[in-house]
């Protein structure tokens, strides 16, 4: 851990349900996340791993409703998303284009 | 900010001084390539189309053509057909800016007799090029364009936001900005119609959002199997909507003055949409047929593009990316995501280089012969 510096994600702005990790993270994590809109910071404990660049759920999310980042809506959830889980293409897809 | 260019006859300004050897069509690819051979320096720029097309299309490829003659960047073009009534359509497009052009057409000559010819003009063309001096020019002078490819999460948290304050800053100094990737604003394109000027952009924007997407559905594909790309999804974007709104970050915050077509050349200062597709060649070539002496290029998992007479300044803030890629990587803005460099820092070097590759400093693109020059295609020739 000595390695880690002072955030470990990165969300856009107040009120968004996931983060982005800006390194590899490991289940059970302690995550500091760093809030671009200065509102933050918020601290999230991983349920999963989540690789740099990979999502952590902030909130939790029932299936069905609306995953927001950047103040937007990036899609839906497809399975309800728990507190601290890896957000992507396994429980959230696009509202907009869908097969 | 210090910034020097060459002056064209027209008034415009260019960061580069290349003499191009320009095929209209296919055919005449080997003897522009041919010609090319014989002046080092001179620059060919072979391509796969130019036969048989016909209405929309067929505007599109002159107006491309031409555009890319007209370039600022471009000093003097020699056009080499197969044709001679094209042929000289092209080089009268591109002789209207008053630059030095003279044209060929291969039919009762032969490609040796042509590139012969050929390369006789761009010889004295390469020398009278070799004359010319840069001079003071300001961020009013230059046309610049803005793309994101093989993109991540780390663009839209990072690598976007950074650009957007060099754009903001550049916008402001009264620069002309052109941004495209008509499909890749999905998810985000109530928040580009917002920024619009007027209503009447609004409503072109709109329009030419529905279209491009109303194509794409047309064609009966799922989009889902290209957007994202599995580049984008190894890199944690998970929806075209997440994709779009990192996208976007890129443009700054001021207004959308125009809607363009594609290659289009913008008639005033300021940020403009043009309609275009979101692969990188396509998009950047259009945008130097549409006058862009500079393109800036965020890239999440390493996008290698160049283009050949358009210098594409690479970014790119994954640390996974700049290490292992790092002579593609232009500016490394990797101490972003671990918080030691502010936003402000960053759009600050990203400026700083805008200032050096404008003065002459080559991009990693130019110096490893990136050169993509890829015509953009509406439907089947006749």
């Amino acid at each position: 851990m000595a390695h880690k510096t002072i955030a470990h994600a990165i969300a856009h702005k107040k009120g968004d349900a996931v983060a982005v990790a800006v390194g590899d993270l490991l289940p059970g994590e302690a995550v500091q996340v760093r809030v671009l809109d200065g509102s933050g910071p918020l601290t999230v404990k991983t349920r999963d791993a989540i690789p740099l660049g990979h999502k952590v759920a902030l909130i939790e999310v029932p299936a069905g409703q609306d995953v927001i980042e950047y103040g937007e809506r990036i899609g839906r959830a497809t399975q309800p998303i728990a507190i601290g889980a890896h957000v992507h293409v396994h429980n959230v897809k696009s509202a907009r284009w869908s097969a | 900010m210090r910034l020097t260019g060459y002056r064209r006859q027209n008034g415009a300004a260019g960061i580069r001084n290349h003499v191009v050897i320009l095929p209209l069509d296919d055919l005449s690819n080997a003897a522009a390539e041919g010609a090319a051979r014989l002046i080092p320096g001179a620059l060919p720029l072979p391509h796969a189309y130019g036969r048989l097309q016909f209405g929309e299309d067929l505007d599109l490829f002159f107006r491309t053509m031409i555009g890319t003659g007209e370039n600022p960047n471009v000093a003097a073009v020699v056009v080499v057909g197969i044709e001679p009534k094209w042929t000289q359509r092209l080089s009268d497009g591109i002789a209207k800016t008053g630059k030095p052009v003279e044209a060929f057409s291969i039919e009762g000559a032969g490609d040796l007799r042509t590139i012969e010819r050929a390369a006789r003009a761009a010889k004295v063309m390469m020398q009278d090029a070799s004359e010319q001096q840069r001079e003071p020019i300001e961020p009013k002078d230059l046309v610049i364009s803005l793309k994101c490819g093989e993109s991540d999460t780390t663009l839209g948290i990072a690598g976007n936001p950074a650009l957007g304050r060099a754009v903001d800053c550049l916008v402001g100094e009264g620069a002309t900005v052109i941004f495209g990737e008509t499909s890749e604003l999905t998810g985000g394109e109530h928040l580009i119609a917002a920024r619009c000027a007027t209503p009447e952009v609004r409503e072109a924007f709109l329009r030419t959002y529905a279209a491009y997407i109303e194509f794409i559905q047309s064609t009966g594909a799922d989009l889902l199997g290209s957007q994202p790309t599995e580049g984008n999804i190894a890199g944690g974007l998970s929806t075209i909507e997440e994709k779009a709104l990192g996208n976007i970050q890129k443009t700054g915050t001021h207004p959308v003055r125009s809607v363009l077509a594609p290659a289009e050349a913008p008639k005033g200062p300021g940020l403009h949409f043009m309609d275009t597709s979101s692969a990188a060649a396509e998009m950047i070539t259009l945008a130097g047929a549409a006058g862009s002496v500079l393109h800036f290029f965020t890239t999440g998992q390493g996008n290698v593009i160049g283009n050949p007479i358009v210098p594409v300044i690479k970014i790119s803030p994954n640390p996974n990316t700049t290490g292992p890629m790092s002579e593609h990587i232009d500016v490394d803005l990797s101490r972003l995501l671990s918080g030691e460099m502010s936003l402000e820092e960053a759009g600050d070097r990203v400026l700083e280089l805008f200032e050096r590759t404008v003065c002459g400093r080559l991009t990693d693109a130019e110096v490893l012969g990136h050169r993509e020059f890829v015509l953009t295609k509406l439907y089947r020739s006749a």
